[in-house]
């Protein structure tokens, strides 16, 4: 298998490989009943929003989770070879006379940057925010496509 | 929101629902962070569901038992390799237990950029009223 590396993951490459391995712990979990919270320990550079990041041959693909984020509210930079995502999450006060049952939701601000494997065409870039799921195509630069060599 | 608004999100992994009822379906399961609060005459809930449409939420009361479901379609295409993967994501589901009296052909629910607002009016019995003590 080839891998390639991101600086600034450190689990990175072995992403695969651990994620199987997380999948097979939590059911073994289950099965003993000795579930830590319910929480996914997924290898992650613990910074938000988390991302998911994939490629196909032309393109990059970064999609991030951002529930009530409208899309003027986010700040995307592009550069040759990786990208930045910052932006502010507001909720809003409802009114003085509200008891709260539940408040899980969470306000505040987050940047994070990811950079990519390859080099990247940055006036190509596109974005969008649907259900709240944001969703960055990034093409590849024609350097960094990969080619078919045919064998003569 | 109690302290300052600069405040930096801190990374929240998603929660997985670990016994829900008998699954006939595979997949993974998440419950989904909710604001819950009442005023005198209603009672509304914020759900985050980044990734679920209009279509494919369904919300259930009965009994006084509200159940949200929420299907995620999958984000890749076919031919996509993953590189990084962070976050799973997976069918949201949750159930609450409603103390008062929710009048159900007042519900409202709104469904924009991923969260859901669920505004579930009282019933005009189940609103507080004063009671004035008569002498004599």
């Amino acid at each position: 298998m080839l891998y390639r590396r991101f600086f600034n993951v450190p689990d990175w490459g072995f992403s695969k490989s651990f994620r199987e391995f997380d999948r097979l712990r939590r059911q073994m979990d289950e099965l003993f009943g000795a579930v830590s919270g319910g929480t996914l320990a997924m290898p992650s550079a613990g910074v938000f929003p988390l991302i998911n990041v994939t490629e196909d041959t032309n393109n990059y693909h970064i999609r991030a989770e951002l529930p009530g984020i409208k899309s003027n509210e986010l700040d995307i930079q592009v550069t040759t070879d990786g990208i930045s995502i910052s932006g502010e999450r507001k909720i809003p006060v409802e009114g003085n006379n509200v008891r709260y049952h539940r408040r899980e939701r969470e306000a505040g601000t987050f940047s994070r940057s990811i950079s990519l494997p390859g080099e990247i065409d940055v006036n190509k870039v596109e974005a969008s925010m649907v259900n709240g799921v944001l969703t960055v195509t990034i093409p590849k630069s024609e350097a960094a496509k990969p080619r078919q060599i045919t064998v003569k | 929101m109690t302290d300052k608004e600069s405040k930096e999100i801190q990374v929240k992994p998603k929660h997985e629902l670990t016994s829900p009822a008998e699954q006939t379906r595979p997949g993974l399961i998440f419950t989904p962070n909710v604001d819950i609060f009442e005023t005198e005459t209603e009672i509304t809930l914020l759900a985050d569901m980044p990734g679920v449409s209009a279509n494919n939420l369904t919300i259930d009361l009965r009994d006084n038992v509200l159940t949200l479901t929420g299907e995620v379609d999958p984000f890749e295409e076919a031919n996509e390799e993953d590189i990084l993967i962070e976050y799973e994501i997976g069918k949201y589901h949750r159930q609450f237990n409603l103390s008062s009296v929710i009048d159900q052909s007042k519900i409202d629910a709104k469904l924009s950029d991923g969260v859901l607002r669920l505004s579930l009016p009282k019933v005009e019995e189940a609103t507080p009223r004063k009671i004035e003590v008569k002498t004599g």
